[in-house]
């Protein structure tokens, strides 16, 4: 593990001192940046976009039950 | 019933995911032609070893990392419109689009995200060579994000390498090769990437245009010009050969959306390729379907059979005749394409009545005949057709496919002069006095961008109404939801892309502004 931890501090430093040093229009996009994370993950996936199959059913045997009962509605009906 | 679903629903569903993907796209096709420059011209501050390359070179980053900062993530929300909107798409398709994309994400996440800090924060601390192929790999990686976003999309446009499952009611990845070598993959990556080098060498054209305009950093603006000018040129070359092939791949496996591109509603020997052209409702009546006529039109005689049958004696069917069908010929009319569409549809209704009632001997007979070949070749691949209500719902909005189509290849060859004036003029030393040409490769910029989205608009509306072609229509894709609830995160979404748009716009203006740091 020894000669990891000089390389584990390095890459540290290396992205310390990078974002220290950071232009202006560098802070501006960073905030951007984490201002539309926040917005991508948690408010839309959270509240507005669900895993509808997951939500739904909760194993891929019932999944596969209710697409199959959707693609065949159909044929049913003719039957 | 699928065939009644909510029409507000399934366009609710659609204009959310064309906003969001056209959207993500304005970022996209910058970063990927830009990058390439930016190795490009890093490569030459090395070799030469001179500063002002460097100081070309970091402008030009700044510009390309605003675009980058500001693009990431909006894609990942088309992944979250699959799960939400289109679950039903998402479950029958699952395991061919999940290889590709996950491929992508792995090489986005190491390739980009990784060497993009020491592109950014490695200047004076890593070594010339390791800083140059950073910026390298950094371009490499988002083009081979690219090459496996692309590989899924041409897998809908053409679905290959996959066997259907019964049980799980899930297509199967079984050739990975087929799926990766898919001929519209090879076009479509080919066509996208070399479309995105163009986009971004004119994006550099422009902005040093801007700066000669404004008697700004001559010696930067005329070396960025003849950097872009030289690759702009070979990549708008591509970008024609490229779309050449693609149009014939399409002509083979989406012969409707090929018909769509020009007009093309009654086959014919000796057909012509139109250039220009008007479009009106037609005076002539072909059964229920909707024809249009040209009001006007420039047409080279005999180009369009040239092109796709390698003679001007080869017929090209129009669209009628791949609705309706030709005699003696391998055309198959649609109403046909339904019946065996709705054999197909039948016998997994029929599979999954024998596991309800246990009937093992039944099933299994089924299960088999689903990967059957022959049943697979004549019926399966039908398979969405068993959806469609009337044949001329395969016909997808002609004057959309039309004019969309046109407009990319006028600007596409608009570009390809642009680009060989600009290396002209850039070598002979003559182009600060050129004003003209210097407004024009500035206004080149937005034309660009609508090339670009035009270009996507072709290929997914021509397609319709197929999300993944013969096997599935949108409309059998799309999640029960409320189209409220779609409708609300549509106006979210065009909020907050607008919001992005704004930010990187205005930031990057100011960035340009600022100039190249001294």
């Amino acid at each position: 593990m020894k000669p990891l931890l000089p390389f584990a501090a390095k890459v540290f430093r290396f992205y310390y001192d990078g974002f220290s040093n950071m232009s202006s229009w560098g802070k501006r996009v960073w905030i951007i940046i984490l201002i539309k994370l926040f917005i991508i993950f948690v408010i839309l996936k959270v509240f507005f976009f669900p895993d509808i199959l997951k939500r739904e059913y909760n194993t891929d045997e019932q999944r596969s039950e209710y697409i199959l009962d959707q693609l065949t509605k159909s044929s049913e009906t003719y039957d | 019933m699928i065939e009644n679903a909510d029409v507000a629903l399934t366009d609710w569903s659609r204009a959310q995911f064309a906003l969001t993907a056209m959207y993500h796209w304005i970022f996209v096709p910058l970063t990927l032609g830009l990058s390439i420059i930016i190795a490009m011209m890093e490569t030459v501050y090395v070799r030469t070893g001179k500063e002002e390359w460097k100081r070309l070179t970091r402008f030009w980053m700044t510009l390309f990392g605003i675009n980058f900062a500001i693009g990431v993530a909006t894609g990942i929300i088309l992944e979250f419109e699959f799960g939400t909107n289109w679950s039903n798409y998402s479950w029958f398709v699952g395991d061919i689009f999940g290889a590709p994309l996950a491929i992508e994400g792995i090489l986005a996440f190491f390739l980009e995200s990784t060497f993009i800090a020491v592109m950014f924060f490695g200047w004076n601390k890593v070594g010339k060579k390791f800083h140059l192929a950073s910026s390298w790999l950094v371009a490499i990686g988002a083009n081979l994000s690219a090459l496996w976003i692309l590989v899924a999309n041409a897998w809908m446009q053409n679905p290959v390498g996959m066997v259907f499952n019964p049980d799980t009611a899930r297509n199967e990845l079984v050739n990975f090769r087929a799926v990766l070598f898919n001929p519209v993959a090879v076009d479509k990556f080919l066509h996208t990437v070399s479309s995105g080098f163009l986009l971004a060498s004119l994006f550099v054209l422009g902005v040093s245009s801007w700066f000669l305009l404004k008697k700004r950093e001559e010696w930067f603006a005329k070396r960025s010009i003849l950097i872009a000018g030289i690759f702009g040129l070979l990549s708008s070359l591509l970008v024609v050969f490229s779309g050449d092939t693609s149009a014939r791949t399409i002509a083979e496996v989406q012969p409707v959306k090929f018909a769509a591109f020009e007009a093309h509603y009654f086959g014919k020997q000796n057909a012509g390729l139109v250039t220009f052209g008007l479009l009106k409702d037609s005076e002539v009546e072909s059964g229920t379907m909707d024809v249009k006529d040209f009001a006007f039109r420039i047409e080279i005689p005999g180009l369009l059979s040239l092109m796709t049958g390698g003679n001007k004696e080869a017929f090209v069917p129009g669209i009628k005749d791949l609705v309706y069908g030709l005699p003696d010929s391998t055309i198959i009319a649609v109403t046909e394409k339904m019946r065996r569409g709705r054999i197909a549809r039948d016998l997994l209704y029929d599979f999954r009545e024998a596991k309800k009632q246990n009937d093992n001997i039944q099933a299994e007979t089924i299960r088999k005949t689903f990967q059957d070949k022959d049943f697979v070749n004549d019926y399966f691949r039908y398979f969405g057709y068993a959806f469609l209500d009337r044949p001329e719902d395969v016909i997808p909005n002609v004057p959309v496919a039309f004019y969309t189509f046109h407009l990319m290849v006028m600007l596409g060859f608009l570009f390809v002069l642009i680009c060989c004036i600009a290396v002209f003029l850039v070598l002979k030393g003559t182009i600060s006095k050129n004003r003209w040409f210097l407004w024009v490769a500035l206004f080149s910029i937005p034309l660009a961008y609508i090339a670009s989205e035009s270009g996507w608009i072709l290929a997914e509306m021509g397609r319709q109404p197929w999300i993944i072609q013969d096997l599935m229509p949108v409309s059998a894709a799309v999640s029960q939801i409320s189209p409220g609830a779609v409708m609300t995160t549509f106006i979210l979404f065009a909020v907050l892309f607008t919001a992005l748009l704004i930010a990187e716009v205005s930031i990057m203006i100011r960035q340009i502004k600022n100039g190249p740091k001294h």
